[in-house]
């Protein structure tokens, strides 16, 4: 089970969160001038990354905020959390403060 | 290639065993290949096989990073059925069992494929509803499956406890008789061994680094470990690694690599008569030949390579064991461990050409993909081969995300894969 650093409440045990998937993508503003590969991309497209990822957790059991983290799929560490609507983070910098494991 | 038979047994047997002969070669890289499978697994020995005996290309290659089986081929809880849903569905998993209903003789290896029937338990009003769908559905398609009161699946499943002051109690199952399982090494090696005595060459420690295009676009060859590979078909069939090598096409899937766990414990006598599953309190259970519970645990929530899951779902899993067959409390289990599954939004493989001239895909098969590997490497051939689908996996194209023709047995059928 992953120790998930929530930026609100500290480090809390995964139980306690749910995985929202791959972070920063922004639903269209205009869904109807989007051709279907476009809206698909959007949809069902994902980058599933083998290292750095960003993703997003909501702490439901806990303060129920949704934030975004940066993890590396290979060690599952956490490099990195920030709030919602705050810029990435860069990742090589977070992986060198934080380390890889 | 020495065929197995009684004569060659007998002889062996009064030769101290000494004059068998290694299964499969170890052979140098050549410097190109008609074509390339990426990926040493059930399903892309299975693909070379069928390329060399039912298409004649046998200047193939299958390239495996590691070792044969040893990605999700062998880390999986080896169930076979065909009880899905819909049509596309139904047809492509009704294709494998009648492949592995015959794979033991077709490949002289015995893959010890056994048809001890597959019970599915609904413990709730939807459930029934649910599985009773299924039953007539695939009765339609000409699929067996059969509806049990809780009597009847006790008495085909005798440990299974169907009283009615449990947590989630029995209220019935939906048996698929001829579902069971296989050995998962027994059909890598099997594969390997038909296909090399086709003449098809399985470069192992061979970890694709990267995939060559040409001025068209088309792919060319591919980057290696063991140095550069000329090709002008790529059938990628790496599982929870295809987002990775697609990439190094430049082709972004609708996937998501996902650890996926499961168990055994230590051996005992014959105790379990059957496969069973519950997919409302998440249990899967049989008893391989060796006498270890084999069970089936889930994915965990956020994407991982890391091949190791969280305690907490396993231990979710063993819960509803213990609960179903309370015999099994104080089993010890003696091994856990898990594989990376790459799972599509609608929980449907995809088996197809890509957007990419000569490249072509086989992956998505989330949780479920071993009791497919002999239809879905038989029409993965067939495409690689002719450059167009199979009938049977002419749905299961990378373009239905697109065109929105999703084949979801997600949410309509209430199965896990």
């Amino acid at each position: 089970m992953l120790l998930v650093p929530c930026p609100y409440c500290g480090a809390r045990p995964e139980i306690e969160f749910r995985c929202g998937g791959e972070a920063h993508i922004a639903r269209p503003a205009d869904p109807s001038a989007l051709s279907d590969a476009e809206w698909a991309n959007y949809l069902f497209i994902r980058t599933s990354p083998k290292g750095v990822h960003a993703e997003r957790w909501l702490h439901a059991h806990g303060c129920g905020r949704w934030f975004n983290a940066i993890r590396n799929t290979v060690s599952d560490s956490f490099l990195a959390t920030y709030k919602m609507g705050e810029t990435r983070p860069d990742s090589a910098a977070a992986e060198s403060t934080q380390g890889g494991k | 290639m020495r065929r197995f038979s009684l004569p060659s047994l007998l002889s062996e047997a009064f030769n101290a065993h000494q004059g068998w002969q290694r299964q499969w070669r170890d052979p140098a890289p050549k410097a190109s290949y008609d074509a390339i499978i990426i990926g040493g697994g059930g399903h892309g020995l299975g693909a070379a096989y069928y390329l060399a005996k039912e298409h004649g290309l046998t200047n193939i290659a299958v390239l495996e990073k590691g070792w044969i089986g040893g990605g999700n081929a062998g880390r999986n809880t080896t169930i076979i059925r065909s009880n899905y849903l819909y049509d596309e569905s139904a047809a492509l998993y009704e294709h494998a069992v009648k492949l592995w209903e015959g794979l033991s003789q077709e490949l002289n290896y015995n893959v010890m494929f056994s048809q001890r029937g597959v019970l599915m338990l609904a413990h709730n009003v939807h459930d029934v509803q649910s599985f009773k769908r299924h039953v007539y559905s695939n009765r339609l398609n000409g699929i067996d499956n059969e509806w049990m009161t809780p009597q009847q699946a006790k008495e085909f499943c005798p440990p299974l406890n169907i009283s009615p002051d449990i947590r989630y109690p029995v209220m019935g199952a939906a048996l698929q008789r001829r579902g069971g399982t296989a050995r998962h090494d027994a059909v890598v090696w099997g594969y390997a061994r038909a296909a090399d005595a086709l003449g098809v060459d399985i470069l192992q420690n061979c970890e694709v680094t990267g995939i060559n295009r040409g001025p068209d676009g088309a792919v060319t060859g591919v980057e290696t470990t063991r140095g550069p590979i000329k090709a002008k078909k790529i059938g990628v069939s790496a599982a929870g690694h295809t987002s990775v090598v697609m990439g190094m096409a430049g082709v972004r899937m609708p996937l998501e690599s996902f650890p996926l766990q499961a168990l055994v414990s230590e051996p005992v006598k014959p105790c379990f008569p059957c496969v069973l599953m519950s997919n409302a309190v998440h249990a899967y259970i049989s008893q391989s030949d060796k006498g270890e519970l084999v069970i089936g645990a889930g994915t965990d929530q956020y994407v991982s390579y890391s091949q190791q899951g969280g305690l907490h779902i396993t231990t979710h899993t063993l819960d509803a064991i213990c609960e179903l067959f309370p015999q099994f409390t104080r089993m010890r289990m003696l091994r856990s461990w898990g594989g990376i599954v790459d799972v599509t939004p609608d929980r449907s493989p995809i088996i197809g050409k890509t957007p990419v001239k000569g490249l072509y895909v086989n992956c998505g098969w989330g949780t479920g993909g071993f009791k497919a590997t002999p239809g879905s490497a038989n029409v993965f051939a067939h495409t690689i081969a002719r450059d167009e689908p199979h009938p049977i996996n002419a749905p299961f194209t990378l373009d239905r995300f697109r065109t929105g023709r999703l084949i979801d047995e997600a949410a309509a059928a209430a199965v896990a894969h």
